[in-house]
């Protein structure tokens, strides 16, 4: 075995490692002056000296700026004298180490000998003193994640065999089942009663299978369960809600919904959009980085896993995360800091979403304590295919079960199960088997020459393997035909995994096909000719039965439909009874400057340029309008728009909306509030509602206990009485439930929490405004009334309350409004746009202006009230919905006001070239003067990182 | 007039082929998707084609380095053919990861005959992989045929490692192409506008023939002028300031 150390030249400076001076810093430990990463490689291989000279002068340090020795280093070269600190930071067994495949692949390329395994670490050389429990916060606080890194203290041996496994058929008395498969009481009944049936015990592989195809997250039993609410009995929450409102609106270009891994519309007859948003909420909570990478990879092939495959062309990320400088002191045992958090999770999203080569051009992060140790990430990818490809394929019987991609180790095993679990305390070191980290390349290959398998005709069926593995993936596709699986033929990351392991792992990056025989060879040639594994490991029969062998064993043997159709309905409880909170009774302040620069350094409505400049949103070459706008490209966009295929002038806009805020008062209103703001947003960029299609993911709490489950129905209603006015069809969804957690007798819960993600084909890409103040001397008008709606509003939340007057939806009054402003900006009547959202024209007006760098001048007085507000406070901060600012030249006025003649609009000022923000109250007194300079810096400080 | 034909490199992690293909359709080439292992076991010769792109991606994860394990399999396997290509004629056109790739294996700031290369590109200052738009000032004095005409251009740059860093001895040497500037061409206003700190402010260079060029900002990015960050601003221009470079790489290919 080798060992080398490559690390920079003494007088380079370490950007990595000055990074991590900050993040020390962060800790309130100053007295680190400077930190050095050394990058440390094992090669195991018996190299001459020369040929070891070889690799690190050609492969693994960089001529110009690094060097290498063989030893340990202590302290950097040359400077003697002063005192270092080493950490050194190895992955623990069985993590997969993405590097690892790169230099074996380098080395033979370089052709010095073989090469059995390569494992790298890192080794910071910290400068400063310490004391003991500094230096182990920083251990534990930045460096090392014991989930998958450890800390190594003395040379280990780096190569350990694994032991072989040994097949043994593992039976479980099904009188002895109990809760490791975390069956409910009912469950169990009708397992026992199948296996008493067939005369025999069941096999532990059966079990598994059973135990995930009945999950929460691959089967939704909750929505799709008996729910009594009050006096109603709903049977099934989703097709009475959800799906309901689709089938109603029944639109032609709606092309698979609600079927397939994700939902599939129609663009332009030529093409078809693919999109689906997953959450990947538990695996983040215990290892940021991987479990949101991994988020990323799973949803990108969902719609490569839909219809016969699509291309991923961007992706949404929407977070939940408690405030950043949330109290360590405060800090429930066993949860990662949420500035750990943060950072982790856009790393791994970045690194991961980046490597793939698809933009990440849409997507917003919100703040509340609650998400402390149950951070949300929510993962979207769009998808574009050829309208012929758009519906699910089906297989016939002989044809063969082709796994490619990735290799199958002991990643995430169980992990479909860990996601419906709440989380305790030891989550952190219980579940580490179910943190799965990703190797973006894998899948960018896969993607490569699956997309070109599909235009050969390759295939009859694809899906993703995603939770509950080659389980979940081949058992439902197998499950009107029946299927053979040999699980020795699964390749594997390294020995020792039994059958059963092989069948449940969730390692990442991996695909299943269903292959015609007379396809199969050339399928293989292809897949080879990129250095794609493709292996065939079953075929599809006709018996509908799910048979899996092991080295020539019957292992398992599960007759379809019961499977699929033998898990018996979930009934469960639900109540709602809306919460009273304390009514505000402080007085309106005389300067409102001060409401505003708190409100725009508000966690929830601050600057995310530090996270959006870290995303590729440029890659692929289709951006038309991009997250970050305005004269300084540093103003927040309202919705993203890309032209998914280059060669037309057609675009695709992807906008969101969320509000758990809202949630404390009404989840009904709040989800009403997440589809008018996504609809907004559309609209505000220049689009309309003629071809809007809708995702919906929520995340709750343990929906078990009934008033959790009560907001949930309560959502979901919402979301058909919206959908259906605003004629919005959903197209697909996904929840995650039991995100709660558990500690010294205490239980937090996440909000309720809705995410709303909107699709909407736009006619003419010409036709997109962004909402950047452009000219002074153009008018500003508010489309749309205000009321007195501070519930759950920022502005009440700067005062520590909540209030109760959440805002409302009228749905029909916000269609024809959008309709009508839809109608102007496509006679190109409208400079600018911007939806009232958090904040409310406060946040919005001030956006405006310093996007375009310009001042404005409004008059409260102007605002058009749905209802008396004696209020300057209110009036400027209500988030009232289905509210627009927007801003027209002046010689556009009359054609401008004739379209909007029909709803409620009105003047309420002009853009200057000032760069003031002046804003006149109700007695026509100036209630704010603040300088755009001032504003931009309250809104940009606070993720200045 | 025959057609120019155009090579796009594909290795495992490229992720900028298809819009380069694009733009080099847009300029009239005729334009192929070549993986590597193609050319590698032969079934594709680089001598067919007049002009070869490495575009933007991650190749191989970027691993130990960026660009750094496609440079040693070109230099390892493709050396001879590469050179021969550079020698006949050929263009050769380093986007972003092909930057890193070319000088990394040696084809960039010029051909050289094994000793240690004199310059790389290192992680930028930031710590930071960054996307954002820079302004370039292009050295018309330079030989590059690719920028002929260009006085300036606005291009958007994404990576974490661009940052240009050489021994003092060798810059005077450089064919630089490209600096990045402020909006006013002030060479000296630092970051962001120098998003990575790179030496001198280069953001692109050739070797002494002008026909292997590479820089870190992506010209196929910005095209058409929908493209450009503030078009919503500023009114969108027929075609974005990149599209000249694959313009003239045709054109010149042509006029042979």
């Amino acid at each position: 075995m080798h060992r080398v150390e490559v690390y920079l030249k003494s007088y380079l400076p370490d950007a990595r490692g000055l990074s991590l001076v900050r993040d020390i810093h962060d800790l309130s430990i100053t007295t680190v002056s400077n930190v050095r990463v050394v990058d440390v490689y094992w090669l195991d291989a018996d190299l001459t000296p020369e040929a070891l000279d070889v690799v690190c002068r050609r492969l693994l340090a960089d001529p110009v700026t690094q060097e290498y020795r063989y030893g340990r280093s202590r302290q950097p070269e040359g400077n003697v004298g002063i005192h270092y600190y080493t950490i050194e930071v190895a992955y623990n067994a069985g993590v997969t180490d993405p590097v690892e495949g790169t230099v074996i692949k380098a080395l033979q390329d370089l052709g010095v000998g073989e090469v059995r395994g390569v494992k790298t670490a890192k080794r910071y050389l910290i400068e400063g003193r310490l004391n003991e429990p500094q230096l182990e916060a920083i251990c534990s606080k930045l460096l090392v994640n014991p989930i998958i890194q450890h800390v190594v203290e003395q040379e280990e041996s780096r190569f350990l065999e694994n032991p072989q496994y040994k097949f043994r058929l593992k039976q479980v008395d099904v009188s002895q089942i109990g809760q490791q498969f975390g069956f409910s009481e009912d469950e169990l009944q009708a397992i026992i009663a199948y296996f008493q049936r067939q005369g025999r015990n069941p096999t532990d592989v059966e079990l598994e299978t059973l135990a995930q195809t009945w999950s929460e997250h691959c089967v939704h039993k909750t929505f799709k369960g008996r729910i009594k609410f009050g006096e109603v009995t709903i049977d099934n929450l989703l097709k009475n809600t959800i799906m309901k409102v689709t089938e109603e609106l029944n639109k032609p270009w709606c092309l698979s919904v609600f079927e397939d891994n994700a939902g599939v519309i129609d663009f332009d007859g030529r093409w078809a959009l693919c999109f689906k948003v997953e959450t990947h909420n538990h695996p983040s909570a215990v290892e940021p980085y991987g479990g949101a990478a991994t988020g990323i990879g799973g949803v990108v092939r969902d719609p490569l896993g839909t219809g016969l495959g699509a291309k991923p062309i961007l992706n949404t990320d929407v977070f939940c995360f408690a405030p950043p400088d949330f109290p360590y002191e405060k800090l429930p045992k066993g949860v990662l800091h949420p500035r750990r958090i943060f950072k982790g999770v856009r790393a791994g999203v970045a690194d991961y979403g980046n490597r793939l080569g698809i933009p990440t051009l849409n997507g917003a992060i919100l703040f509340d304590d609650r998400y402390v140790a149950n951070p949300l990430v929510f993962c979207g990818t769009l998808g574009l295919m050829p309208k012929k490809f758009s519906q699910r394929g089906q297989q016939q019987a002989g044809d063969l079960v082709v796994l490619v991609g990735g290799r199958t180790g002991r990643d995430g095993i169980h992990g479909v199960t860990f996601a419906s679990e709440q989380l305790t305390g030891e989550s952190s070191t219980t579940s580490y088997s179910s943190v799965q980290i990703g190797n973006p390349i894998v899948e960018k290959k896969l993607i490569d020459v699956l997309l070109q398998a599909r235009d050969r005709g390759l295939y009859s069926r694809i899906t993703d393997c995603g939770g509950g593995g080659l389980s979940s993936a081949v058992g439902e596709m197998g499950a009107n035909t029946g299927v053979s699986v040999y699980l020795d033929k699964v390749p594997l990351k390294y020995a020792g995994l039994s059958y059963a392991e092989i069948w449940v792992s969730e390692s990442q990056e991996r695909m299943v096909l269903a292959v015609p025989p007379h396809c199969v060879e050339e399928l293989l040639a292809l897949f080879a000719s990129e250095n794609v594994e493709a292996v065939v490991i079953g075929e599809f029969t006709n018996d509908r039965r799910l048979q899996l062998f092991y080295q020539g064993n019957l292992v398992g043997d599960l007759d379809m439909e019961f499977l699929h159709d033998g898990r018996p309905q979930v009934k469960r409880e639900a109540v709602w009874e809306q919460p009273q909170y304390v009514e505000p009774d402080f007085a309106c302040p005389p300067d409102l400057g001060k409401a505003l620069l708190k409100i725009l350094s508000s966690w929830n409505v601050c600057s995310k340029e530090w996270v959006i400049r870290q995303y590729d949103h440029e890659v692929q070459g289709a951006s038309v309008l991009k997250p970050l706008v305005g004269r300084d490209n540093d103003g927040p966009g309202d919705a993203a728009i890309i032209r998914p295929a280059l060669d037309s002038e057609m675009g695709v806009i992807v906008a969101n909306g969320i509000n758990p805020k809202y949630g404390e008062i009404d989840p009904y209103w709040m989800a009403a509030s997440a589809i008018d703001e996504a609809l907004r947003q559309i609209v505000a960029v220049g689009g309309n509602l003629r071809k809007v299609a809708l995702l919906d993911n929520f995340s709750w709490g343990d929906v078990e206990q009934p008033n959790i489950l009560g907001a949930l129905v309560r959502a979901a209603q919402a979301c058909y009485d919206m959908a259906l006015v605003y004629e919005t069809p959903f197209i697909s969804g996904k929840d995650s439930l039991y995100n709660e957690f558990q500690y010294s007798g205490k239980i937090i819960s996440i909000l309720h929490t809705l995410l709303i993600s909107a699709i909407s084909v736009m006619e003419n890409v010409n036709r997109a405004i962004s909402m950047d103040f452009k000219k002074a001397g153009n008018l500003i008008y508010i489309v749309g009334t205000t009321q007195n709606e501070l519930g759950g509003s920022e502005y009440f939340r700067t005062h520590g309350l909540i209030g109760n007057r959440v805002p409302k939806v009228n749905p029909k009054l916000g269609k024809e409004l959008m309709y009508r402003l839809s109608m102007a900006t496509e006679r190109g009547l409208v400079r600018a746009c911007h939806d009232c959202s958090e904040g409310g024209i406060g946040v919005a007006i001030a956006e405006m202006a310093f996007a375009g760098g310009l001042g404005a001048e409004i008059y409260l007085k102007s605002v058009a009230l749905g209802e008396s507000i004696d209020r300057d406070d209110f009036i400027l901060f209500s988030e009232s919905n289905s509210r627009f600012l927007v801003e027209v030249a002046p010689e556009n006025k009359g054609e401008f006001e004739e379209i909007m003649s029909s709803i409620c609009f009105c003047n309420i000022g002009q853009v200057t070239d000032s760069e003031v923000l002046e804003i006149y109250g109700l007695s026509g007194r100036k209630v704010l003067s603040e300088p755009i300079s001032q504003l931009k810096e309250a809104w940009q400080k606070p993720i200045r990182w | 007039m025959a057609k120019v034909r155009t090579l796009i490199l594909r290795a495992p992690g490229t992720n900028c082929d298809a819009e380069t293909v694009f733009a080099f359709q847009q300029a009239g080439a005729e334009v192929c998707s070549i993986h590597i292992n193609q050319l590698i076991r032969g079934e594709q010769q680089l001598s067919d084609y007049q002009i070869m792109v490495i575009p933007g991606g991650f190749t191989y994860g970027d691993d130990i380095a960026a660009g750094k394990v496609l440079a040693n399999e070109l230099s390892l396997k493709l050396d001879e053919d590469i050179k021969r290509f550079i020698e006949d004629g050929g263009l050769i056109l380093g986007i972003c990861n092909g930057f890193q790739v070319l000088v990394k294996a040696g084809f960039l700031p010029g051909v050289s005959d094994g000793g240690s290369p004199p310059l790389t590109l290192a992680a930028n200052d930031s710590g930071k992989f960054e996307c954002r738009w820079v302004q370039l000032w292009v050295n018309e004095e330079s030989p590059c045929v690719f920028t002929k005409g260009i006085s300036s251009m606005y291009l958007p740059v994404a990576h974490a490692e661009g940052k240009v860093v050489a021994d003092p001895e060798v810059l005077p040497e450089l064919n630089v192409v490209l600096y990045y500037t402020d909006q006013y061409g002030n060479s000296q206003a630092g970051y962001p506008y120098n998003p990575n700190g790179s030496v001198e402010n280069i953001a692109g260079i050739c070797d002494t023939s002008g026909r292997v060029f590479a820089l870190m900002p992506h010209p196929e990015r910005y095209i058409r002028g929908t493209q450009h960050p503030q078009w919503t601003r500023l009114g969108a221009k027929k075609y974005g300031d990149g599209f000249q470079i694959f313009i003239n790489a045709v054109e010149w290919v042509q006029r042979l």
